[in-house]
């Protein structure tokens, strides 16, 4: 990951609403260059802390500095250099395609060819269609080509992918990960535990206003030290028990034919299938099962429910 | 400024795209002419004071379009548009959040202005309208009258917190100022009791104010029509600016 002058850094950012801490001492810095991913259950404050970041909301206490610029004091220059795809936003009904991304190309010094934009955005054909008349998809692909009217050194996406099918999902991260080979950086929001795998360098988990971790995907799944399971068939007549003494082994279950096996440490699976061949075991079907982010997100946010609500 | 005067071209393209607006603003005006044109003429009679009824009615139809795109267009749109998060996504560029503003206030301007401008052509070519005042004067009353009414539009759009409520709210208020003001109904028809409640009316003196300075009044013969509409203009800009939410 370059890290070489932070695009982002952040210290002790706090911002409530009322008596509610949306956001409560949250630091962190992004590397220009990164792909950077905040995940957290609904309300855990990922929307508050990326609109202060755009400089859309002021957090009553922290320090900011976004390119180098505060975006309490210097909202104006920065919102020039940063493209913002909104969680929730709209353009007005009757506004076509082709008038929204001129005007905002307008408001932009630099502003980029925005013909090309809808091009590898693949709605070029609804260059005269009205706002309204765009399906959920195409409206997000919109938001997403006028972030980038302004050819922007840091782009905002808040939900990305939130409603899109799987493969408008797949295409967003392709266009996600050639945002960044261009050398920009990307700060993205999602609950999607999936998409901060497959496309963020690092990923923070927030919740309840608090960061719970912040590392790269892998070492996040690493840390959880959570079991890895080893699934296969044998014949009904194999007796398991000799497994159990495998290093890294904690559990053996036979159920009929099918042999479940749990345990931890990289080389777990070099072990069981070297001591089923050398005790002549036909096995078959063999798989194991990795913790992945979802289990890392569920155990770290584990006393929240759906709804933000502790249980 | 930069990209203020596309983002005022732009709205004027939505505000024609919208039938409704278009259709108080543009056609309603000239419906109301040439219906009432038809029947009575634009003949002077004493009952208008040796005036015509179109000589009379045109100057009250440019107070019902600025009632209209006061108290219906620019409430709606700008609670509208914050509704929907369009006002947001305006705030995430460099556009000056004055600029958003600001641009409504022009597009509207215009748009009350064409429609007066159409009103006032079409009862000149077809009925002979009369017109017996300065038109720097008229020009000052109906600038005044079209601002107060847009701050009262703002207003609403700033104490309502949804596009629903400022809708409802611009057509309560709407309707009986533009029944009982005499915008179209003239007011020389009304009984005493309706004269009574038509004072209370902001548009009845903005009636008063384009009808007394079309037919050559002096300014200060209605230093009242002004005091009052500068009044709403001061409300209007002061509650705004107090209570205006972008979100």
């Amino acid at each position: 990951m370059p890290l070489t002058t932070p695009a982002i850094e952040v210290k002790s950012l706090a911002k409530s609403y009322g008596r509610l801490k949306a956001v409560d001492g949250v630091s962190f810095s992004v590397g220009t260059g990164e792909i950077f991913g905040m995940v957290g259950p609904n309300g855990a404050g990922k929307t508050t802390t990326i609109e202060c970041l755009e400089g859309m909301r002021f957090p009553e206490g922290g320090e900011l500095q976004v390119l180098g610029l505060d975006p309490r004091k210097d909202g104006q220059a920065l919102r020039e250099r940063i493209g913002v795809q909104l969680q929730q936003s709209a353009l007005p009904d009757d506004m076509k395609v082709w008038e929204a991304l001129d005007l905002f190309a307008s408001y932009y010094r630099k502003p980029a060819a925005w013909k090309p934009l809808l091009d590898r955005l693949e709605i070029s054909d609804k260059t005269n269609t009205r706002f309204s008349k765009l399906s959920g998809g195409q409206k997000q692909r919109l938001f997403i080509a006028l972030a980038l009217v302004n050819d922007p050194e840091l782009v905002f996406l808040d939900e990305l992918t939130t409603g899109l099918d799987p493969h408008a999902r797949r295409s967003m991260w392709d266009l996600v990960r050639a945002i960044r080979e261009k050398g920009k950086t990307v700060f993205l929001t999602t609950h999607y535990m999936e998409e901060a795998e497959h496309l963020c360098d690092r990923v923070l988990v927030i919740d309840h206003g608090h960061v719970v971790a912040l590392d790269s995907p892998a070492n996040l799944v690493r840390g959880l030290k959570s079991e890895i399971r080893i699934l296969f068939t044998a014949e009904p007549g194999f007796d398991p028990a000799a497994l159990q003494a495998l290093p890294g082994v904690t559990r053996v279950e036979k159920n009929g034919e099918n042999v479940i096996l749990a345990g931890q440490g990289d080389r777990l699976i070099v072990f069981v299938v070297n001591a089923l061949d050398a005790a002549g075991v036909r096995f078959r079907n063999l798989r194991t099962e990795q913790p992945d982010l979802d289990d890392v997100f569920l155990a770290l946010t584990a006393e929240t429910g759906l709804d933000g609500v502790s249980r | 400024m930069k990209g203020f005067w596309k983002l005022a071209w732009v709205e004027i393209k939505l505000y024609l795209r919208q039938p409704e607006a278009a259709f108080f603003t543009l056609v309603f005006p000239m419906l109301l002419l040439f219906l009432f044109g038809s029947i009575y003429g634009n003949t002077p009679n004493t009952f208008f004071g040796g005036r015509g009824m179109v000589d009379v009615s045109t100057p009250a139809y440019l107070a019902m379009i600025i009632g209209s795109t006061g108290l219906m267009s620019i409430a709606i749109t700008v609670s509208s548009n914050r509704e929907k998060g369009v006002l947001r996504r305006y705030r995430a560029t460099p556009l000056r959040p004055a600029a958003v503003l600001a641009s409504q206030i022009i597009v509207h301007f215009l748009m009350t202005l064409f429609g007066g401008i159409l009103l006032i052509a079409s009862a000149r070519l077809v009925y002979g309208l009369r017109f017996e005042g300065r038109a720097v004067d008229v020009l000052l009353g109906f600038t005044l009258s079209t601002l107060s009414f847009f701050a009262a539009g703002f207003l609403l759009a700033s104490v309502a917190k949804t596009a629903r409520t400022a809708n409802i709210l611009g057509m309560v208020l709407y309707f009986p100022n533009l029944f009982l003001s005499g915008a179209t109904i003239p007011k020389q028809t009304f009984p005493q009791a309706v004269k009574a409640v038509s004072k209370f009316m902001p548009l009845t003196h903005v009636v008063n104010l384009l009808q007394g300075l079309w037919i050559g009044d002096p300014l200060g013969k209605h230093v009242l029509e002004f005091a009052v509409l500068a009044g709403l203009l001061v409300l209007g800009v002061a509650v705004s600016a107090k209570a205006f939410r972008w979100e």
